[in-house]
């Protein structure tokens, strides 16, 4: 019991050191790509401790809403995030919430931020909200669609049954799976605002999303918001990772042995997927807010056609 | 003495302070009477049906009154679906009564609003108790009667009077199509007892009809679409307790006609019949967040958006009567259970918003988002709780509304073991409307609350609005706290429901009490797990946490100082969004198709002086495309028949002479 507590303490705490260091690391091969030297990699370290120790400047408009929401959006994230498997699967507390449950979180996280963006009553944090729900309207059917195919293969929609089930031998290749796959991609780039849906590296332009729900923040509250951030975009790696790719997962009752092991792979894995993440980021421009409907549409597509394939024959 | 019979005693009570209202209502202070008695009466109701479906294991409990019909008199009986309803109107009327013991001062014309208050109460509570055809028709048409009553109480403003003229000619139509129901239930035996009904055999084309009628009638009520066009415009006219009884309570009632007739009277269903309820409600639901999505008036925004949670229960409504079907008794249980579960949910969180939408008119005067802002300085208490009900209607963790709603998906995961194609390959695609009505909703509720409660006024009213009384603050509190509880201990709700899954459908959701931690696991634990306790506490602890850290290790400072905007110069509460431009990029993305939206901006010559205008024209297709050529088409004919109004005497006597003669050809060609 108390070793399990333990692990899953190691998890919480893996993903929330972790998660600056894959925004950093992306940063500085993004640069490396466009021959700039680039921020260094422990840089998104000190921002946060910076932004930590500022006092923080609030609007004169705001109401205890906009003090309380980036602690309640970090909360939420962070709980979401320390519940998909990083390194080892069938963690104490990984069947408090399934993968339904883990979309709702950031669900709730992205509510709070995009009330967080209209309290000061300026243009461009309204914008900003209104642009995230409407991406979000499009992206959680196809992510919840995705989230069926799986569960529909696993039987469960517990995310360390379906890691589990993904690197058993009997999963093989399927077109369902590969279609999953591109559609979470894609959700996934929506939702952490990245190229081309958003630009995370964008301020005082008129095509952010993200940044402009956040303009009015400082301090210890955007450093909340940052973190938070962050996290989604481990998180998202992670799930990609120990669904699509679930091998080097140390497997539950492998012994303490097999957590370092896993530790490392999962690394490996970051890594991996943030050089591909930069690589993809600096091929593609950034596109058009009322193309973003087009690029969700196909994703929502792909992914009901996933589905689809599992219900008319489940060997596709 | 027997439930059953404390339950009608309690509705004599509320029907005599009706009566007693007609008398005294305009005497200084009826108000607190009225609705004291109600707070008091409906509590008791929902205690003593909470505590008969807790208890009473299914057995159920009959009443007969020589009443009504003098061959037949009124059976009356609880079992554990009446009892589960029971519940929820008891909750809402006590609710209800509890706010408009505040708000109930504000009323203009009380005389019109509360003898048929308690009226309206009872008339639910008797719906749900009748055990016969001919109790349960009259006492639906009178919570109809009552209702309309009070969405008239203020005829004189503008629309109220259009509102109740529709409400009525829809609740006739409702009505008609379920005396036709119960007539064919009946059969020409014509016995109307339930029991009767259950036993009798029929004729094969009859459930198929019985169903059709069941979703018009009682589909009708509760809004599915196409018959939804009444309540956008008749719950919001009501005052705003009423309003929360009609939407969060009264649709409830039309949901439990619907599952009374269908999953218990008319035995097991066709295969097909879950496909028509499943495409129904997943086109009521995307269909009525997107109107609420566009909507402006904060009251009309949230009876769309009933019309949503309406569609979700029928979702899961359609998903039970499949399952049933097929015989997977398991999986039907757990939709059975989600679809009773959002009704508790809806009851409750939409009671809990539109009781905050009545404190913010009675504060401001506005009904308008366009007109509102910055409540959330002026009215903090409201906006905590009304916050509260965003959320769990956005079906986000940990509220309630995210319970029903993962219930309602795990059901849907159970789909791919039906045997029929067809419902194979609709039950994903209603998965996905349902989950995009989920998110649309969170847009919704973030506009609604972002709009009227965020920001900074958009009008004097809004900025110098004051908390409203505490009575209405109690109400809305309690609900609040009901939304959470009933999100963090949802295992407690899915037991309390096994009686009824258990009376309707002889199976049951696996038993939650004893598992670790309060979890739920609607099937097995391999298969899908959610600990909303759990979930709850690592929020708040992390959430905690981070404060603690960031407090100790960081800065405390704080400084206030003007909005940052990226530098602009201010120019004032005009240039924050406003609700429709909020709603525009999802406008641009549904509207276009869905809602015919079309904007025009017309820009002035550079030079000129003229303003610019932007227009924005949407249509109800709906409403275009089937009632106004139905009304255009009754109009044509009256205006036809009308002519017959001014014959002569001789052309009258020859028209009834020539309708005798072909009245008697019938009779002697008759075989």
């Amino acid at each position: 019991m108390i070793a399990d507590l333990l692990v899953q303490g190691i998890q919480m705490l893996l993903v929330l050191l972790l998660a600056p260091l894959l925004t950093g690391f992306v940063r500085k091969v993004k640069a490396r790509l466009l021959r700039r030297r680039g921020p260094p990699v422990l840089q998104p370290y000190r921002d946060l401790l910076r932004l930590l120790r500022k006092e923080a400047v609030v609007a004169d408009g705001a109401s205890w809403l906009f003090r309380v929401a980036p602690y309640l959006i970090f909360a939420a994230t962070w709980v979401a995030a320390a519940l998909v498997p990083t390194f080892a699967p069938g963690l104490l507390f990984s069947w408090t919430a399934d993968l339904i449950a883990i979309v709702a979180l950031l669900g709730s996280a992205r509510f709070m931020l995009a009330l967080a963006g209209m309290d000061v009553g300026t243009s461009f944090g309204g914008i900003g909200s209104s642009r995230e729900v409407m991406i979000a309207a499009l992206a959680e059917p196809a992510l919840l669609l995705i989230v069926f195919t799986l569960a529909l293969l696993a039987g469960s929609t517990q995310l360390s049954t379906v890691a589990g089930f993904m690197a058993s031998p009997e999963v093989g290749l399927r077109v369902s799976l590969g279609m999953a796959l591109i559609a979470l991609v894609m959700v996934a780039i929506a939702e952490n605002g990245r190229v081309p849906v958003d630009n995370p590296a964008t301020h005082l332009e008129l095509t952010m999303v993200h940044e402009a729900m956040v303009l009015e923040y400082s301090g210890r509250h955007l450093a909340m918001i940052e973190l938070a951030a962050a996290l989604k975009l481990l998180l998202s790696v992670s799930l990609v990772g120990c669904v699509f790719v679930p091998w080097g997962l140390a497997a539950p009752g492998a012994g303490a042995a097999a957590y370092p092991q896993g530790i490392a792979l999962y690394l490996a894995k970051l890594a991996a997927a943030g050089v591909l993440l930069a690589l993809f980021e600096t091929a593609i421009a950034k596109m058009r807010v009322f193309r973003v409907p087009d690029f969700l549409g196909a994703a929502l597509m792909l992914a009901l056609l996933g589905t689809l394939l599992l219900f008319v024959s489940r060997s596709l | 003495m027997p439930a059953a019979s404390f339950l009608l005693a309690c509705d004599a009570v509320l029907l005599a302070t009706a009566m007693a209202a007609i008398a005294f209502g305009r005497v200084e202070g009826a108000h607190r009477a009225v609705y004291g008695t109600a707070l008091v009466v409906s509590t008791a109701i929902a205690a003593v049906a909470l505590g008969y479906l807790l208890t009473a294991g299914g057995v159920p409990s009959d009443t007969w009154l020589p009443l009504g019909l003098p061959w037949l008199g009124a059976d009356f009986r609880v079992d554990p679906l009446a009892a589960f309803f029971l519940v929820v109107v008891g909750a809402g009327g006590a609710a209800a009564g509890l706010y408009g013991l505040g708000y109930g001062s504000h009323e203009s014309a009380p005389h019109r609003v509360l003898p048929f208050f308690p009226a309206f109460l009872a008339g639910m509570n008797l719906v749900v108790l009748a055990a016969d055809a001919f109790t349960f028709l009259l006492c639906w048409e009178f919570m109809s009667l009552a209702s309309w009553a009070l969405v008239m109480a203020h005829h004189r403003e503008e629309g109220n009077a259009r509102a109740g003229y529709v409400y009525l000619v829809m609740a006739g139509f409702g009505t008609m199509a379920l005396l036709l129901a119960f007539g064919l239930l009946a059969g020409a035996g014509g016995d109307y007892g339930f029991d009767a009904i259950r036993a009798a055999q029929r004729p094969a084309f009859v459930p198929t009809l019985v169903l059709v009628l069941m979703l018009l009638g009682a589909g009708s009520k509760a809004g599915l679409v196409p018959l939804h066009v009444w309540l956008p415009l008749a719950h919001p006219a009501a005052p705003s307790h009423v309003s929360a009884l009609m939407s969060g309570v009264m649709t409830k009632v039309a949901i439990y006609g619907f599952v009374r007739v269908v999953f218990d009277l008319l035995g097991t269903p066709a295969w097909w019949s879950g496909i028509v309820v499943l495409v129904l409600g997943a086109v009521t639901a995307v269909l009525g967040i997107l109107h609420a999505l566009m909507e402006r008036d904060l009251k009309r925004l949230l009876a769309y958006s009933t019309i949503e949670n309406v569609g979700v229960v029928f979702i899961c409504l359609g998903l039970a009567l499949a399952f049933q079907a097929s015989g997977m008794g398991a999986a039907a249980a757990l939709a059975l259970t989600a679809a009773l579960f959002h009704v508790l949910n809806h009851s409750l969180f939409k009671s809990l918003l539109f009781f905050g939408a009545g404190a913010v008119l009675s504060a401001t005067g506005h009904r308008d988002m366009e007109r509102l802002g910055g409540l959330i300085h002026r009215m903090p208490q409201t906006s905590v709780a009304f916050l509260v009900g965003c959320v769990a209607i956005a079906a986000l963790p940990p509220f309630n509304g995210f319970v029903s709603e993962w219930l309602a998906f795990q059901a849907i995961l159970q789909s791919p073991q039906v045997p029929q194609w067809g419902l194979r390959i609709i039950v994903p695609a209603v998965g996905g409307l349902l989950a995009l009505a989920a998110a649309l909703a969170a847009a919704c509720f973030v506009r609604a609350f972002g709009i009227t409660f965020l920001g900074r006024p958009r009008s004097d009213a809004a900025a110098t609005a004051h908390e409203v009384d505490r009575w209405s603050l109690a109400a809305m509190l309690a609900l609040a706290v009901g939304c959470l509880l009933a999100g963090i201990l949802p295992g407690l709700v899915i037991d309390a429901l096994a009686p009824v899954t258990l009376a309707l459908l002889g199976e049951r959701m696996p038993a939650q009490a004893g598992l670790d931690w309060l979890s739920i696991v609607p099937i097995a634990a391999g298969r899908s797990s959610y600990n909303p306790l759990l979930v709850f506490v690592f929020i708040v602890a992390s959430a905690a946490l981070a404060v603690a850290v960031a407090h100790r290790l960081g800065s405390r400072a704080l400084r206030r100082g003007p909005a940052w905007g990226c530098g602009f110069p201010d120019p004032g509460p005009v240039a924050q969004y406003s609700a429709g431009s909020f709603a525009q990029p999802l406008r641009r993305v549904f509207g276009t198709l869905l809602f015919r939206a079309r904007e025009r901006v017309e820009m002035p010559a550079p030079g000129s002086v003229a303003p610019a205008r932007f227009t924005l024209e949407m249509h109800d297709l709906v409403w275009d495309r089937l009632y106004m050529p139905i009304a255009s088409g009754i109009g044509f004919a009256a205006d036809r028949l009308n002519r017959l109004q001014f014959l002569t005497i001789r052309r009258y006597l020859s028209l009834v002479f020539v309708s005798l003669v072909a009245l008697l050809l019938v009779l002697a060609l008759w075989p």
